[in-house]
Formats: C-alpha cells, sequence, structure tokens
C-alpha cells in the first residue's frame, strides 16, 4: 500500500535555514547542509527545499546550491523557489531535484506549467499553493512568498494546476505557517475534494496528532512540516509512530 | 580501485543523472555518462534512467544515435541494461503517452497509463509503496519481500509474458514493478531515491 509521506521542509534565503511565522520575520536556524545530512541518517520519506527568497528578489533558483545539497542526499527531493522558465525545471532536475515546485509562476504564466508537465511529465511538476484566508474567512491563493493576492481560491487553482498537467500540489496555510497550531483542515480537505492528484498538506503542524489529522481528516497523502522539527524535540520518524499508531499505513 | 564494473549512465538530455551517479558509486561501481553512442561500448552495465515524456525521451535517443547503439549492445553484445522509471519504459515495444510511440523495443511489453476507479487512488503514484517479488529475481536477492521503494510515475509496463514481471506493486489495481528478460532489467521506482534497499538492488545488478 501506498504510504503516507512525512516530508520536513527546508526554507532557505541564499545561504541559511530559515523558519518563518505567517511567511515573515524569518529566522535563521542554522546551517542547511548540517540539517539535510541528519536527514539524510535519519532516511526520511523525502525533503522539500524551498528559496523563498527568490522571487522577492527576482531572480531565478541558486542551481550551485541546490546542486551542493543534492550531493548530500540519496531521498527524494522537490526544490521550489524562483522557477520562471522550463530551462529553471530543466536545471533543477540536472542537478538532482526530482520534483521542480512553482508556485508565483502557477498564476503568472500558467503555460509554464503545462510545458513543464509535457517535457519532464507531471509526475516532476508540484504546483505549490499558498493560502490566506480573508478576515471574512474565504480562502485565497496568494503568490510572491504571500505578499500578493490573487482572488482565485486555492481549490479552484489547484483544479487549474492539475489540468495543466501538475503531479502534485504542494499546499501551504500562510496563516499557520510556524504557528504550530494545525493544519487548516477546511483548507486541506478543499483542495483534495478538488483534485484526484496527491495533496501535500503544509503549515501549522505542531504535534504529531495534527499530521493525523491532516491524513484522516483532510484526506493529504503527505504532510510537510518545518518549525515542529527544528523547535521541538520531535522528529519525522516519530511523527510515522504516532501516525501508524492511528491506523496510517507509513514506511517505518 | 573498483570492483571492475563499468556503468554507462545514458544521457538523453532529460533527467537527473548526478543521484543515479553518486549512487553507482556508493555501490562500488565506476560510471561514466554520455550521450555519445561510441562510448556504449565501453560498459559492463548500462543504465538508462529516466524523467520525462515517453515520446520526447524516444525522440531524443533517435536523435542522439543512442536508440540505435542501446539495441546494439543489449541484443548483440548481451551487455546487461537496467532501466530505471521511464527508463524502464523505453525499453518497451511502445508506449501510449502523447498517442503511440515506438520503444526500444528490448522488452516484450507496452507501457499503459495508470488508471483507478477507486477515489482514494490518486494518480501519479507518488511516494513509497511495497515491492512484492513474485517470480525468482536477480534484482531483488537478499530484499525483504515487501520492501518500500520510491515511485513517482503515472505509467507502468504491461509484460506480454507474465514470466518477465518478476515483482508487482500494490497500487491502482497492481502493476509490475520489476522486470528481468535475459539481460533486460527494469524497476519502476528509483534505486538511487531509495536509500539501502536502492543501493542493494544497484549491487544486485552489478554483479549480474
Amino acid at each position: 500500500m501506498l504510504k503516507v509521506r512525512v516530508i520536513p521542509t527546508l526554507l532557505y534565503k541564499s545561504m541559511g535555514l530559515v523558519k518563518g511565522v505567517a511567511f515573515d520575520s524569518w529566522r535563521h536556524v542554522g546551517g542547511l547542509m548540517q540539517s539535510i545530512k541528519v536527514y539524510e541518517m535519519r532516511q526520511v520519506d523525502e525533503l522539500v527545499f524551498l528559496d523563498i527568497a527568490a522571487t522577492r528578489e527576482g531572480r531565478g533558483p541558486d542551481f550551485q546550491l541546490v546542486d551542493d545539497f543534492a550531493d548530500e542526499c540519496f531521498m527524494p527531493l522537490t526544490v521550489g523557489g524562483g522557477v520562471r522558465t522550463v530551462e529553471d525545471v530543466r536545471r533543477l532536475l540536472a542537478v538532482g531535484a526530482d520534483k521542480v515546485s512553482i508556485n508565483t509562476a502557477l498564476v503568472t504564466d500558467p503555460e509554464l506549467v503545462r510545458a513543464a508537465a509535457r517535457r519532464f511529465g507531471s509526475q516532476c511538476v508540484v504546483a505549490s499553493i499558498d493560502a490566506r484566508r480573508r478576515p471574512d474567512q474565504v480562502l485565497e491563493a496568494e503568490t510572491h512568498s504571500g505578499t500578493r493576492p490573487t482572488g482565485v481560491e486555492p481549490a479552484v487553482l489547484a483544479r487549474k494546476a492539475e489540468e495543466l498537467g501538475a503531479g502534485e500540489i504542494l499546499l501551504t496555510s500562510i496563516d499557520r505557517d510556524g504557528t504550530m497550531t494545525g493544519y487548516d483542515l477546511p483548507l486541506v480537505r478543499s483542495v483534495t475534494e478538488a483534485v484526484s492528484i496527491p495533496v501535500i498538506a503544509s503549515g501549522g503542524a505542531g504535534t504529531y496528532e495534527h499530521m493525523a489529522e491532516a491524513v484522516l481528516q483532510g484526506h493529504a497523502s503527505a504532510v510537510a512540516a518545518g518549525a515542529i522539527y527544528h523547535f521541538t524535540q520531535q522528529t519525522p520518524h516519530e511523527a510515522k509512530r504516532h501516525l501508524a499508531a492511528r491506523g496510517v499505513a507509513v514506511r517505518l | 580501485m573498483g570492483s571492475g564494473k563499468r556503468v554507462v549512465v545514458i544521457d538523453y538530455e532529460m533527467c537527473n543523472l548526478d543521484s543515479v551517479v553518486r549512487a553507482v558509486e556508493e555501490c562500488g561501481g565506476d560510471s561514466v555518462v554520455t550521450r555519445e553512442p561510441k562510448v556504449l561500448d565501453q560498459g559492463t552495465h548500462l543504465i538508462l534512467p529516466g524523467v520525462g515524456a515517453f515520446a520526447d525521451a524516444m525522440a531524443n535517443l533517435r536523435r542522439l544515435g543512442l536508440a540505435a547503439a542501446l539495441q546494439e549492445q543489449v541484443l548483440e553484445k548481451r551487455i546487461p541494461v537496467l532501466g530505471v522509471c521511464l527508463g524502464m519504459q523505453l525499453l518497451a515495444r511502445r508506449g501510449d503517452e502523447g498517442g503511440e510511440t515506438p520503444g526500444l523495443a528490448l522488452l516484450p511489453a507496452e507501457v499503459r497509463r495508470l488508471r483507478s476507479e477507486v477515489p482514494g487512488v490518486r494518480i501519479p503514484h507518488v511516494g513509497w509503496n511495497e515491492v512484492h517479488t513474485v517470480r525468482p529475481s536477480r534484482l531483488l536477492e537478499g530484499i525483504q519481500p515487501g520492501k518500500d521503494f520510491y515511485f513517482v510515475h503515472s505509467y507502468h509496463v504491461v509484460c506480454d509474458d507474465p514470466a518477465d514481471s518478476v515483482a508487482t506493486t500494490p497500487y491502482a489495481d497492481g502493476f509490475t514493478s520489476v522486470v528481468e528478460h535475459e539481460n533486460v532489467f527494469g524497476v519502476q521506482f528509483h534505486p538511487e531515491k531509495s536509500q539501502q534497499a536502492g543501493f542493494r538492488l544497484l549491487r544486485n545488478f552489478l554483479a549480474v
């Protein structure tokens, strides 16, 4: 049976690993390479690397940095941040990414998703959707690291991404990011119900039970988290043991 | 120093070669990455990795002259070849991704899209799933039955002769995840991303 993946997310701005709160006030949390080595040693299911400054700074991915990270891991890697062209996708795959995540360009240049999926296959194109709740509680997708509203509901954008050929959705709640108060379950469910491709829930995990909720109630195929691993004693392996105890199929 | 195994990793301009190369080296093989047909002569083993779309991949293999070189090495010189993910699918007679496209025809099989009527079964198939040995297999020797490997794909291989299908994976009604046909081997998952079990499989291939 297909296992639910427990995925550490590593955010970075050029050289350091950072973690945020609601996509703001990012703090450095130590050496990226060191984290990668630890996750490699612990044989985690998959890693997500996101360069959160690239789009804001108007630049593309740092290929050399991704190459260096990828050289440290024999586990699946999803890489995102600043991906604007098919050539960016090709180069990221060439230096070791297994999947490439496209966030801002999903909205500003949807044809990129279609072209990348056609050339490299849907399975390596991840549509990354960042969602925020407006004061009236309506969910809205945002781009540019959560700085530009799109007026589009995340579920609608997810369906469009699937039609364009994306093979997976990385769905992040901006409101819950770094708060460790739990995933936004209605958000997760709205997207898993809208698409038939896998959905990675992200943003808000503070306990292992939050992850179980994202799977059992939100129907996520994978649970991504950052803060919980950087700021508590909790680990991906222990998370999987908890999920297993809750009846979720995981790889132990 | 090395094991005397020289692995030619075939580059058809579509995929992540770094991780395959590093995994081969981790397993004690020397590797060379090439898109030159004549370099295929230098290998004791060939690996055809893969990410991407079937039709584009075949077009590149033909344009670069690699398709004919592969057929010569594998069919005439009997060099063992391992196809990984899309690379496994390319070994087949044909694929149905974006219309029917002829494949390398090194394996009597065709490629079909994964399908499922069951709502929770999402396509592409992404993540860790079990590989169950159904026939004696050189690639899976010493690997615990049902071990998890990492998959990321939307298509799968259907062998003409069930005897070529040596392991299956329970997803979307089940599909063939490992093939062995004389000196032609294929795995639908990514051994280079499957940590210890993946290395064991690659070592088994190098021992063929």
